[in-house]
């Protein structure tokens, strides 16, 4: 009974966000008065595909067999919380989070929104329905989550034992979150062009939006990050596969439209730029859904090909990008440029932040999918990798780094204030930063060697702002801005040492035997094997020092059965300076071990200023929250108190 | 702002879709196309291993295409393949054998309960042969036209639907 209720509340959303589609037609064509009522219908649709998700959590918690894709993905063994995270470890699973947040943004779209004007607003609700209605046709028709199987069978097939791991919990919902949060911008900008406001309150309408889909993003993408560097057992942060680039994408476009929204907020400008991001940033995460699902690139995340699926969501992608893309193109002429600004300002800083971020956003879109095109037309299969990636994003994402420094400091329409001399003491440190990492290491790479003095410059500069004015007056918003900005010097800095510093030994060790790997000693004390809740491993032991003291690493290479497979379990030990990462390999046919050790000094900082990004992006946002709730609502009041 | 540039994106989406339907209705070509194939046999010479002669690289040199198939009574897909060779033979193929890491009496028991389509049988014990071919697991099989050139090289087992495959590329060797 409870996955028919799944189902039947997901038919019944369907017919609901078409309802909405109608009424947003019917609003347009005559004057009626929709607003309340297009509302409700919203709220109502989110709450169902919510009930229809939660119903799917319990099938999942309870292990129902009789579910096909509880089969097929779970397992009555498996520890309580991978049960319930198992749900949205699947195709159909994973569509339906899509959905319930696709629906829920909408929801919320409809009970919060006071800032647009009602008629953009119901454009929006309804272009967020359009959306809706075309996922729940594909869960519905090629990929429904509850089908059952009949007869029951009595045990299921199990859960990838990879996505066994807190980090799936918290991963994928998280990025859903980001991914689809942008949908409320695609729609408000597909609305503002439909009724032609394309003005300042609807960017100050948009920004929250943007602001909280970004925070999730980057969120999601530094747990990705960190998820794979664990638990793949390689030790990288970043492959540049297609399905990370898949989320990098969206999230460039993003921080562009982040940027861009401002400009618009403040100074009514760059609208038509503004309205191309916003449709841009919610095609983008289409482009990735489609990309991870359908399994046309070779990835390591390696999901099933499906060319129905994947005809499905292509279809999707080119009917919603290019109705947007078209209404662009026939409404954006019509868009009058706002107030205008000089060379030296801060709307000139944004509009260089943009053009970067667009740039680098097209390098990754270009080598992401350049295989394609280049087997598209010549038949010649090739592979664009890392060392691409690297040599072109890298030095224009350091140059923006150093602009991130300055930008901020730069005051709207033209600056007369000498802002450079601020910068005196963000270069020299920048400059003593480059000279001492020559002592240091003579042989380092470019781009660590260009990267960490900017670093430095930005972690410097980026706190100006907050300084010559009493700290604790500036608007939330600012300590944000200064506090995302920081977190990139960190993260950079994490990545400028990971790059040079890194010590790296792959050996066969004896039992009793010592490796060196970086300023660390290491003792193979023995392999013995273990065992856990539903997985049987191998465990080593190896003592590690350096100067004083010692510390015990459990590395495990773990065998499961359900399905059967084999994982590595890093043991990662973590220090103020950097990580102890350890991996436990084959036995070697003289008796010892492959042994895999890495030193990697400051590489936490990646993470730890991924973190602070998503902070500022949060506390920004409480601050926009905050100054909301004092303003008095536009519209709502007058027309229906 | 110009129309071009309007449009642009419209058109760069219109490439895009162009090639991810390309995609979709091309389906990826994993398969792996043979460095051997077109090279001559390296030289080898092995002993017997069963009551049959043992086999040398001029014994594949008979002026008709055979088959040499790499096998071991310990390889489970061999047996399947082995009912998939008496068929050939009765087609008419002459097909020869390596038998990889095996002990006589193993490979007597093997062709004893499957069934020997094989005219004779190498003992490539330590695998120095299968090496030299670039055979990289058992079973495999190579079709060698009269001369000694391997024309053909079949990675897995040879299944029944494998069939008419093999026997074109036969004649194809002639």
């Amino acid at each position: 009974m409870i996955a028919e209720t799944g189902l039947a509340a997901l038919w019944l959303a369907a017919g609901l966000a078409a309802l909405q589609l109608v009424l947003m037609l019917m609003a347009f064509r005559t004057p009626i008065e929709v607003g309340r009522t297009i509302r409700a219908v919203a709220v109502v649709q989110g709450a169902l595909t919510a009930i229809s998700f939660a119903m799917l959590l319990i099938v999942f918690a309870r292990s129902d067999m009789s579910v096909a894709l509880v089969f097929e993905n779970s397992h009555s063994a498996k520890p309580f919380i991978y049960k319930v995270a198992g749900a949205w470890g699947n195709h159909e699973g994973s569509m339906l989070l899509w959905v319930t947040v696709l629906s829920g943004a909408g929801a919320f779209l409809g009970w919060l929104s006071q800032r647009t004007s009602e008629r953009t607003l119901v454009a929006a609700l309804g272009a967020q329905a359009a959306l809706a209605l075309g996922f729940y046709a594909f869960l519905l028709i090629a990929s429904n989550p509850f089908a059952r199987l009949f007869p029951a069978p009595p045990e299921g097939k199990g859960l990838n034992p990879l996505l066994q791991d807190p980090g799936l919990a918290f991963h994928p919902p998280t990025l859903y979150f980001g991914y689809v949060g942008l949908s409320v911008a695609f729609s408000l900008a597909v609305g503002a062009l439909l009724t032609g406001e394309v003005d300042a309150k609807l960017a100050r309408a948009m920004r929250p939006w943007v602001l909280g889909a970004w925070t999730l993003l980057t969120l999601g993408i530094t747990a990705g990050s960190y998820w794979a560097y664990y638990e793949l057992g390689w030790g990288g942060y970043w492959f540049w596969d297609p399905v990370e680039n898949a989320s990098l994408m969206p999230w460039l476009a993003a921080t562009a439209l982040l940027h861009s929204i401002n400009v618009l907020a403040a100074r009514g400008a760059l609208k038509a730029w503004t309205m191309m991001l916003a449709v841009i940033a919610f095609s983008m995460s289409m482009v990735g859904t489609f990309l991870v699902r359908s399994g046309v690139l070779t990835s390591v995340h390696a999901f099933a090909i499906d060319p129905q699926r994947g005809t499905f969501l292509l279809g999707l992608l080119a009917i919603y990008v290019g109705a947007a893309f078209t209404l662009f193109a026939v409404r954006g002429g019509t868009l009058k440029e706002g107030a205008p600004f000089e060379l030296v300002s801060r709307e000139s800083g944004l509009v260089i932040n943009n053009l970067l971020l667009s740039v680098i956003l097209g390098i990754v879109f270009l080598g992401t999918l350049w295989p394609l095109f280049v087997e598209a037309v010549s038949g010649e299969k090739l592979s664009v990798g890392a060392p691409y990636f690297n040599a072109v994003a890298g030095p224009l994402a350091l140059v923006l780094a150093v602009l991130v420094g300055i930008g901020p400091l730069l005051s709207w329409r033209r600056e007369r204030r000498p802002v450079f001399k601020q910068l005196t003491i963000p270069a020299l440190l920048a400059a003593t930063t480059l000279a001492i990492s020559f002592i240091v290491a003579p042989a380092m790479g470019i781009l660590p060697r260009l990267g960490l003095p900017a670093a430095t410059f930005l972690a410097a500069a980026s706190v100006l702002p907050l300084v010559g004015r009493s700290p604790f007056r500036a608007p939330l918003a600012t300590w944000g801005m200064v506090i995302a900005h920081f977190g990139i010097a960190v993260a950079l800095v994490g990545m400028a040492m990971n790059s040079a510093f890194t010590s790296e030994r792959l050996a066969v060790v004896q039992r009793n035997e010592t490796q060196t790997v970086g300023p660390w000693t290491i003792l193979l004390k023995g392999v013995t094997p273990t065992a856990g809740q539903n997985f049987t491993a191998i465990e080593a032991e190896l003592h590690a020092s350096r100067g004083s003291g010692i510390e015990v690493l459990k590395p495990q290479t773990r065998y499961f059965s359900d399905p059967p497979m084999e994982t590595n379990e890093a043991a990662i030990e973590t220090f103020w300076n950097g990580q102890l990462y350890t991996v436990i390999g084959k036995p070697d046919p003289s008796g010892g071990w492959q042994v895999r050790l890495w030193w990697k000094p400051f590489v936490t900082l990646i993470w730890f200023g991924g973190a602070l990004i998503a902070l500022g992006g949060a506390i920004a946002l409480l601050g926009r929250a905050w100054r909301r709730r004092r303003r008095k609502p536009e519209w709502r009041k007058e027309r229906y108190a | 702002m110009s129309r071009a540039i309007r449009f642009a994106p419209l058109v760069l989406l219109f490439l895009l879709i162009a090639a991810l339907i390309w995609r979709l209705a091309t389906p990826v070509d994993s398969t792996v196309s043979s460095k051997l194939e077109g090279k001559s046999l390296p030289a080898f010479a092995l002993p017997a291993v069963v009551a049959k002669p043992g086999l040398a690289s001029q014994d594949l040199q008979t002026g008709t295409p055979r088959i040499l198939n790499i096998f071991a009574s310990w390889c489970v897909p061999c047996v399947a393949e082995v009912k998939v060779l008496q068929e050939l033979k009765r087609r008419g193929v002459h097909i020869d054998g390596i038998a990889i890491r095996d002990r006589p009496e193993d490979v007597a028991a093997f062709l004893q309960r499957n069934g020997d389509p094989y005219e004779r049988i190498g003992s490539d014990a330590q695998s120095q042969v299968q090496i030299a071919l670039g055979s990289s697991g058992v079973p495999e099989s190579f079709v060698i036209d009269g001369r000694g050139v391997i024309r053909y090289q079949h990675i897995g087992p040879i299944e029944g639907s494998d069939i008419p495959t093999m026997m074109s590329k036969l004649e194809q060797a002639r």
